[in-house]
């Protein structure tokens, strides 16, 4: 419940600009990382209109990573599915927390789920004032899903263009694009711990089960790190 | 691959959907809330991992680990996310380009 007091009717309109600001800032930067998802999923082996339909569904951009590279590196499609949707998991989460913030209801509602990502996520907590944190959702969410898309293509495009996109290095893309999408996430030692366990647990299967699969017994690294009671309270 | 596309994509918006409809008390429970945290930790590690040193069923230290390493030491030094993947990349053809 926000107090109607004259002085917060005034500095709405600053804060209505900065935060449109942010999410176009948020907006022009995950396009620029669209632009190495559509080169990454030419290299996989995915068609120009297949990356156009990952980023346009599903629009979640861990997740494409992880379908096109696991499909790419010769894991089964269905391993690549199952990963893209285990990673997806934490969308749902995400609307938890975001449905009493933004009470969509009917047709409002389907088309806010699919904008729940990390970044407007991450806009519409970030602000105490629920008007401002449900424009930062919305905002966030048009901007990363227009710059996303653009970049999507662009870079599928480019890279279809090129004759051998390995010559470029773009097999090492996708590691180096999973790993500044886990750093951020790696400030705790308890998750730096998980995260060591879960990468040594899929190497040391790689040699006994099909490409893919290493990384969905990683996911049960995690689920039973989850079970386990915390290792300290704090 | 289709197939593929479009499951994995109704997957993963079901998840959103879903999020946006079960009732709040899903998220008290500490469990769902540590495994949901932990879950793309895992994921993401396992990614880098397999992706970086493994080629069929053998693991390898070849030219993409030095892509990595290159990448770690621009994520250090908190470069944007393109520069990261631009870095890795290039020091990957550079290695291949001399060896």
């Amino acid at each position: 419940m926000v107090p109607d007091v004259p002085e917060q009717r005034d500095i709405w309109p600053a804060v209505r600009a900065a935060v449109v600001r942010d999410a176009a800032g948020i907006g022009v930067a995950t396009g620029a990382y669209a632009l190495s998802f559509g080169a990454i999923a030419q290299t996989a082996g995915f068609s120009v209109a297949q990356t156009c339909v990952l980023s346009l569904a599903m629009f979640t951009g861990a997740s494409q990573f992880a379908l096109v590279g696991v499909v790419g590196t010769g894991g089964a499609a269905s391993a690549g599915v199952a990963t893209a949707v285990l990673l997806g998991t934490r969308n749902a989460l995400y609307g938890v927390r975001l449905s009493p913030l933004l009470r969509a209801r009917g047709l409002r509602r389907l088309s806010a789920a699919h904008l729940v990502i990390d970044e407007s996520t991450a806009m519409a907590t970030a602000r105490e004032d629920p008007r401002a944190g449900r424009l930062g959702f919305w905002a966030t969410g048009l901007a990363v899903f227009i710059c996303w898309n653009i970049g999507t293509v662009v870079g599928a495009a480019g890279a279809s263009a090129l004759a051998d996109p390995r010559s470029l290095g773009l097999d090492a893309a996708a590691p180096a694009a999973f790993l500044a999408l886990v750093a951020p996430r790696l400030m705790h030692r308890e998750t730096a711990l998980v995260a060591a366990v879960a990468a040594a647990a899929a190497l040391a299967s790689v040699p006994f089960v099909a490409a893919g699969v290493p990384v969905l017994i990683a996911a049960l690294v995690a689920v039973a790190a989850g079970l386990r009671p915390p290792v300290r309270s704090r | 691959m289709w197939g593929a596309v479009l499951l994995a994509s109704a997957g993963c918006y079901a998840l959103k959907l879903a999020g946006m409809s079960v009732p709040q008390r899903v998220l008290a429970d500490a469990r769902v809330r540590r495994i949901g945290a932990l879950l793309p930790v895992a994921l993401l590690s396992a990614l880098v991992a397999t992706q970086t040193f493994a080629s069929g069923h053998d693991l390898t230290v070849d030219a993409r680990a030095a892509g990595l390493g290159v990448a770690a030491a621009a994520v250090a030094v908190r470069a944007p996310f393109l520069a990261v993947v631009a870095a890795a990349a290039t020091t990957t053809a550079l290695v291949r380009a001399v060896s």
